[in-house]
């Protein structure tokens, strides 16, 4: 049935959530903004154990349901109760970029990388890779994944880092560089972490020669050689990576190493990986609403403190151009949000949803840059004014559009889909 | 929790309303465009479908299980789609009998309601809209004064009333002089002061006669006040006539967008189909996440209904964005269809013509 009542879990987490974001985080966004590549040591150290404890926990599943693969199941009459857990991890997500999206970027956790992992990888390699960011007694640990290369954007068939199998030492060896690798450098050079590297095994096949990699923290030949400045995400760690010749077991590689032809059905490894990008996807998105919702409520707050309320009822030729400029953000942000609770609503059900994915992200990445622009501008010169958070939210709102797939290349899947083209039908 | 999948039910009564839109109001939807009217048995057809009845509980005659605002919803969007003009004249009736249902009195309930239920569909409908560029619907010009006899004494001017010509009855909706409250009044056809007007030449809804109407101290009984002495819950009849505008939206807005991307897959110049451009792709893909966002957004604030809700706040969002992206959708069906598109042989000039009216069409749809 169509229903929008948010399960208590839900709820009380989310509430737990804000109070992180309003507690924890608010109180240093602007300072972590301010002193760019200082790390944001106060959030890493509260998230650490819940991260810890959550990647614990999904550790423990896995191995249960290994165990049981081979047991019979008891018969499931389809009553099952559908699972809450991406609606969950959306509000939550929201919550916490609501508070300030840049110290989200640094939560201590597998992230990109571990959701890479976990998409894809074996059992052993879940063990091997991720029990790093499940034990909340060890230091913090970060992952990041490595796709960005200078010649390699939105087109990923481009990218020219090399991985060549030694048979001698069953070892990959790995060159080329990655740029705008989010957490490249405190996974690598600040905790026992990992980055999940996108490279190719043989370039003349294309994207089936793509596969993605493994590589740990300290692995030799690996050298982070350049961290960004940034329009904004500033406490975010964005860094480039040069591979020479780095040497990576072979039991590294994510999903299987052959080589298919191009056109030849489903190869897991790539497909795997654009498969993560449908359910992180929506996450993106649900930070993009967080950071808009937060420029909007103070823009209300704001205007309310100097006697301008918004009424929904005024007739069209009354409203003042602000108040039809926050109904329409409101709505705006509306319609991405529920967007972005129905792409993820189908990951809780197990749906494939790669057209409701990139609708989201399409549009809550360009909603909500355009909601944060737009409340820089009506709060005048106290918006412009890094006095306030509103002008760090328009410039933190921006990277939504532009990561994760840029507002175009979403619209370039979401107008494959209904049109029903394949990617050489339509460019 | 949060789920996005209609019921078995609901996907049963959708495929059947898509059924009538498709062989019915999709066939004659062009020439009752051009004719400015269409037949009875049409609206017989569509009546037949029992949308109104069951919404209407079981013990004023209807076979409703429970609120059906998320239910409707669903349903008119598939009458949109087949033809707004078409599915507003259907849905005429319940501007009378949703405000009785919503705000009338026990008594009120179980005059009028039963009709609703019957075989064929009482002539009935209501005056909300007035004549003016600065029209208010939450502050009607229209007044109503109480007098010593105990009648209330109406007296304006209303505009878009559909059907007036044949109605048997009206609520119309006017604000107290002296208190300023708003509420809907049962003005029976033939009472002394009511002038039916000329009919409205109007850009689109062709298909949906709609007449300008004067009230020139009409007298009503106390006993006509939609809600009797505590009066009309207005707000919820304005917000729930704005949340069903929204699901019209969705329909006229997907018709538009499935025959302009068929359209782009056909049509080839330079050698390729204009679907494999990226300004016509792009648009369309654009169009499809208008459409979707505004469909959840139509469909939250139905729920909102159905759980008792205020609809204020979210009756407003729904309204502004859903006809904003239905003139979207319809100008880029136009658009799409490049020069063939102004011509009146495609429909998609007739979708931007009745979309854009949506903005206005207060009181002309509710749930």
């Amino acid at each position: 049935m169509i229903d929008f009542s948010l399960p208590e879990r839900v709820k009380q987490q989310a509430q737990m959530t804000e109070m992180v974001a309003l507690q924890v985080m608010r109180p240093k966004a602007r300072y972590y903004d301010e002193h760019e590549h200082e790390r944001p040591v106060e959030y890493v150290q509260f998230m650490w154990p819940v991260m810890a404890d959550q990647q614990k926990r999904y550790l423990e599943r896995e191995r249960r349901k290994a165990q049981s693969a081979g047991e019979e199941k008891p018969s499931d009459d389809g009553q099952k109760e559908p699972s809450t857990y991406v609606i969950g991890l959306l509000h939550m997500v929201e919550r916490l970029a609501w508070g300030d999206v840049a110290q989200y970027l640094c939560t201590p956790s597998g992230m990109l990388g571990g959701t890479a992992i976990e998409a894809v990888g074996t059992l052993e390699q879940k063990e091997r890779f991720l029990s790093r960011f499940a034990d909340a007694k060890s230091p913090p640990a970060w992952g990041a994944m490595a796709m960005t290369e200078p010649g390699a954007g939105s087109d990923t068939s481009a990218i020219s880092t090399t991985a060549t199998l030694d048979e001698s030492t069953h070892e990959w060896v790995l060159n080329g560089e990655k740029i705008f690798c989010t957490n490249g450098k405190l996974a690598l050079d600040e905790s026992n972490g990992l980055v999940v590297v996108w490279a190719t095994v043989d370039r003349s096949a294309g994207r089936a020669g793509m596969k993605s990699f493994v590589v740990e923290a300290g692995t030799p030949g690996v050298r982070v050689t350049k961290q960004e400045h940034k329009h904004g995400i500033r406490a975010s760690d964005t860094v480039s990576i040069v591979f020479d010749n780095a040497r990576i077991p072979y039991d590294n590689i994510l999903g299987s190493p052959e080589v298919r032809e191009k056109d030849s059905g489903s190869v897991k490894g790539f497909k795997g990986a654009m498969k993560t990008f449908d359910a992180s996807r929506p996450v993106v998105a649900a930070t993009a609403v967080g950071v808009a919702r937060a420029a909007l409520e103070i823009t209300k707050e704001k205007l309310a403190e100097a006697g301008i309320t918004i009424r929904y009822d005024a007739p069209p030729h009354e409203l003042t151009a602000i108040e039809r400029d926050v109904i329409e953000m409101e709505a705006e942000l509306k319609a991405s949000w529920l967007l972005t609770l129905r792409a993820g609503s189908m990951l809780d059900q197990g749906e494939s949803n790669a057209l409701e994915s990139s609708m989201c992200k399409a549009k809550a990445g360009q909603a909500s840059t355009h909601i944060c622009q737009k409340c820089v501008e009506i709060l005048g010169p106290l918006g412009y004014s890094r006095e306030w958070l509103v002008e760090k939210l328009m410039r933190d709102s921006k990277i939504a559009d532009l990561y994760e797939g840029t507002h175009e290349i979403n619209q370039l899947i979401v107008a494959r889909r209904i049109l029903d083209y394949s990617s050489s039908e339509l460019r | 929790m949060i789920t996005f999948t209609p019921t078995e039910e609901q996907g049963m009564l959708v495929d059947a309303i898509r059924r009538y839109a498709e062989n019915q109001l999709r066939k004659v939807a062009h020439d009752a465009d051009e004719a400015s009217e269409v037949s009875d048995d049409i609206l017989a057809k569509g009546w037949e479908l029992g949308l109104l009845p069951g919404l209407i509980p079981e013990e004023y005659g209807g076979y409703a299980d429970g609120p059906g605002a998320v239910t409707a919803a669903l349903a008119l969007e598939e009458l949109a789609w087949g033809d707004l003009s078409i599915a507003l004249k259907l849905w005429t009736p319940a501007l009378f009998a949703l405000p009785i249902l919503i705000s009338g009195t026990d008594p009120q309930k179980k005059t009028y309601l039963p009709a609703f239920c019957d075989v064929e569909c009482p002539p009935a409908t209501a005056a909300l809209i007035e004549p003016r560029v600065t029209f208010d619907p939450w502050r009607p010009a229209t007044t109503a004064t109480r007098c010593d006899d105990g009648t209330v004494m109406l007296e304006g001017e209303k505009t878009y009333v559909p059907l007036a010509d044949t109605a048997e009855r009206m609520i119309v909706y006017a604000t107290d002089s002296q208190t300023g409250k708003v509420d809907g009044y049962i003005v029976e056809r033939g009472m002394a002061g009511l002038e039916i007007g000329e009919r409205n030449k109007l850009m689109g809804i062709r298909a949906l006669p709609t007449f300008a109407l004067k009230l020139a101290g009409v007298r009503v009984p106390e006993a006509n006040r939609l809600g009797g002495e505590a009066g009309t819950n207005y707000a919820a009849i304005l917000n729930r006539s704005r949340i069903a505008l929204g699901a019209l939206a969705v329909g006229i807005a997907r018709a538009a967008f499935e025959y302009a991307r068929d359209y782009a897959k056909e049509r080839v110049q330079f050698g390729a189909p204009i679907a494999t451009k990226q300004a016509i792709a792009f648009r369309l893909a654009d169009v499809a996440i208008e459409i979707d966002g505004a469909r959840l957004m139509v469909w939250e604030a139905a729920w909102h209904a159905d759980q008792g809700h205020d609809l204020t706040q979210p009756a407003t969002l729904v309204k502004r964005y859903a006809a904003k992206m239905a003139l979207f959708a319809t100008d880029s069906g136009v658009q799409v269809l490049g020069g063939h598109g102004y011509i009146r042989e495609h429909p998609v000039e007739r979708w931007l013509r009745n979309a854009r009216g949506l903005v206005t069409f207060d009181g002309l749809a509710i749930l």
